[in-house]
């Protein structure tokens, strides 16, 4: 009796276990037909072109070639043949990392304070600052980055403005260097630093800033030490949520540095225009993809240590 | 000593203001176990905040050893909390958790770490001290709490109902070492509970507070057997309040018997009420003269009690310590008895 006792709803649960795995699946379903059509796929396809030959007015000859790859860091010279480093691809992806680092930074550093500040509003003014921070990302980006143009340009409002004060004799050329891609990209991006930020400090407990000061700890070292520490998810995932499309960004290097100071996603976008080189922006777009991974693996690693033992 | 000089709390302004606080003025002795006792919401965290600077008064102000702290921050007081809700910190073990305001003190490595361990083991979680705070019981936490606040060595210590989440034997073991620790340490605390049997042991005096005031401060027993107003009375023990006639220094019960009493400052002849303990009731003695009729009578293990009505209607209870093998021969229900009041067993209040 005792037996059959234990005996059957050991079996009656991993009966249910099965329906639930089974049920989880199905509901599951209808996601993963829409990942493997629209994700999975296309990249499929990427690789694929990537190992073929140019074909001469862009797409491409179904024949196998590394050279898409090789021409991501080598060119061949066009008289002798002989292989020389790609320098005009390898400064652009130094440009597109340190920008972007830079960008990362710019908007931790004008991000915490604001995300800060409107964490500690009364909760019902909150929403109204989360708002206003996200308003940009109603309007086109396009719209947006020509905006700055128009801030930042020769006869653009800061310079009028500093001629006007006499603090300049003549404008300060900012269109079309790395400097306008940084401001572009700061403003654009700032939201993305802010919202997991805002998130992480509105979790946190104002009690354990009490405890520290309690204990002692000066504002800066609870800061420090309290602080920092239990919002630093909301840094890391804000530092990703920037990084990443900073270092595909498109639209602004495109409009703020001119044709001059290209990003990765310009070079990629000149490959499947005027460049006809499809192989190559194939390539050059995993190149770009395996980045952001290990970006996101680092991301992994490191929230999941920090659940682990911080 | 801590003195806090008619200090008022106010949360808020306009019509949404709200006084925690009204003009609470009190003294508290160095080396003093002092209790704030008191109903949920009266002010008792709110006055621990006051003290520890998390927030300033809104009128008033708060002096340490004579120096004027009312405006001086938390991290610049010789006061450490043990919080209500513990508050420890989750990114870091227990361990750490207790060195924390050791290492903000500048304290050295070698300090530090034996204080840590002293501390360890004084609240029994040795075992625990590379844990972190999310991986211990809600008691665990609240001794990690209290070894944290004990370690800087503050000057004053306050705490929240540190013993609340502890069971029953545990906290009882607490309660004798943190009288202990107290006496041992010089360390004057402030501590706050729901729990008048706690307050009342361990306690060199108890403020007893109702609605941001304190009603009245005394030594245990004082508090106990002299309440001054009903609401102390009622909140600690339990009380039988009967109508009386004051005149000079004895009382006219309602219900018939003039008593001796120790007339309390400021109370006028003329209708009083009284406060009597029901242990202080003894039943059908030779010479009693109050009459009352039995209601019910229940059993509580140590004691028996005896709900009553007086011919006035009042009702009254008795409490009844139960003798060894006694054979429970109260009169039942509906029975007719005599009460007699043990000497000094009446109060006069001053409501
Ligand atoms: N920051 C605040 N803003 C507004 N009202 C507050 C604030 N803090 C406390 N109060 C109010 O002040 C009163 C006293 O609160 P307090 O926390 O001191 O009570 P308490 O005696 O500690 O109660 P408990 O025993 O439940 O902990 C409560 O009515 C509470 O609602
Ligand atoms: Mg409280």
């Amino acid at each position: 009796m005792a037996e059959t006792g234990g005996y059957l709803p050991g079996a009656l649960e991993a009966e249910a276990e099965k329906a639930d795995t089974r049920n989880r699946w199905l509901l599951s379903l209808p996601a993963v037909i829409i990942i493997i059509c629209f994700a999975a796929g296309p990249l499929l396809v990427m690789v694929l072109y990537s190992f073929l030959t140019p074909g001469d007015y862009g797409n491409v000859k179904w024949e196998f070639s590394l050279e898409g790859w090789m021409n991501t860091i080598v060119q061949r010279d066009i008289f002798d043949d002989t292989l020389m480093w790609a320098d005009a691809h390898i400064s652009i992806f130094w440009r597109s990392f340190s920008l972007s680092v830079i960008t990362t930074v710019l908007t931790l550093i004008f991000g915490l304070p604001t995300a800060w500040f409107i964490a500690t509003q009364p909760p019902g003014r909150r929403e109204l600052w989360l708002f206003l921070v996200t308003v940009p990302f109603w309007s086109n980006l396009l719209v947006r980055t020509i905006a700055i143009q128009e801030l930042i340009r020769n006869e653009g409002v800061i310079n009028l403005v500093l001629l006007k004060l006499g603090v300049i004799d003549a404008p300060i050329q900012m269109m079309f260097t790395d400097f306008a891609i940084g401001f572009g990209m700061t403003y654009v991006y700032l939201p993305l630093m802010v919202l997991p930020i805002y998130a992480a400090v509105d979790k946190l407990d104002f009690r354990l800033v009490e405890a520290a000061h309690d204990l002692y700890a000066s504002r800066w070292t609870a800061f420090r030490r309290v602080i920092l520490p239990l919002i630093k998810p909301g840094i890391i995932a804000g530092s990703i949520l920037v990084f990443i499309p900073s270092l595909g960004a498109y639209v602004t290097p495109r409009v703020l540095g001119g044709g001059k100071n290209l990003m990765f996603g310009n070079l990629i976008e000149l490959q499947f225009g005027a460049g006809r080189n499809w192989p190559l922006g194939a390539a050059l777009s995993l190149m770009l993809m395996t980045a952001v991974m290990i970006a996101l693996i680092y991301y992994v690693r490191v929230t999941s240590r920090d659940r682990a033992d911080g | 000593m801590i003195d806090i000089d008619n200090v008022t709390k106010v949360f808020g302004a306009g019509d949404a203001a709200f006084t925690a606080l009204s003009e609470v003025s009190v003294t508290i002795a160095e080396n003093e176990f002092f209790t704030l006792l008191g109903p949920s919401g009266c002010g008792k965290t709110t006055l621990l905040r006051l003290i520890a600077g998390f927030e300033p008064p809104t009128a008033g102000a708060i002096r340490l050893g004579g120096r004027d702290i009312t405006r001086l921050p938390p991290n610049q007081r010789p006061v450490n909390t043990v919080f209500q809700s513990y508050a420890l910190f989750p990114h870091m073990s227990v361990a750490q958790n207790i060195a924390f305001g050791l290492e903000m003190l500048g304290k050295p490595k070698a300090e530090v770490k034996s204080t840590v361990d002293d501390m360890l083991r004084l609240v029994r979680m040795e075992a625990m001290r590379d844990r972190r705070t999310s991986e211990i019981s809600g008691g665990q936490q609240q001794r990690v709490a209290l070894a944290r606040a004990l370690a800087p060595h503050p000057e004053v210590l306050l705490l929240d109902e540190p013993l609340s989440a502890l069971d029953l034997k545990l906290r009882k073991e607490m309660q004798i070492e943190l009288k202990r620790l107290q006496s041992e340490t010089g360390i004057t605390f402030v501590f706050v509970t729901h729990d008048q049997e706690e307050a009342l042991t361990m306690s060199d005096r108890v403020a007893v507070m109702s609605a941001g005031e304190i009603l009245q401060v005394g030594p245990p027993r004082d508090i106990y057997e002299r309440p001054a107003e009903r609401f102390v009375a009622n909140f600690i023990g339990e009380s039988n309040f009967l109508n009386a006639d004051l005149a000079g220094d004895s009382v006219t019960l309602a219900a018939g018997g003039t008593f001796p009493v120790r007339r309390p400052d400021g109370v006028r002849d003329g209708k009083v009420s009284v406060l009597v303990r029901p242990e202080h009731i003894t039943l059908g003695g030779a010479g009693d003269t109050l009459r009352s009729t039995i209601e019910n009578v229940v059993y509580s293990g140590e004691a028996t009690v005896a709900h009553m009505v007086l011919p006035t209607g009042e009702p009254i209870k008795a409490r009844l310590s139960n003798a060894p093998q006694g054979d429970g021969a109260l009169p039942g229900a509906g029975s007719q008895v005599t009460i007699g009041l043990a000497p000094g067993a009446i109060t006069v209040l001053r409501d």
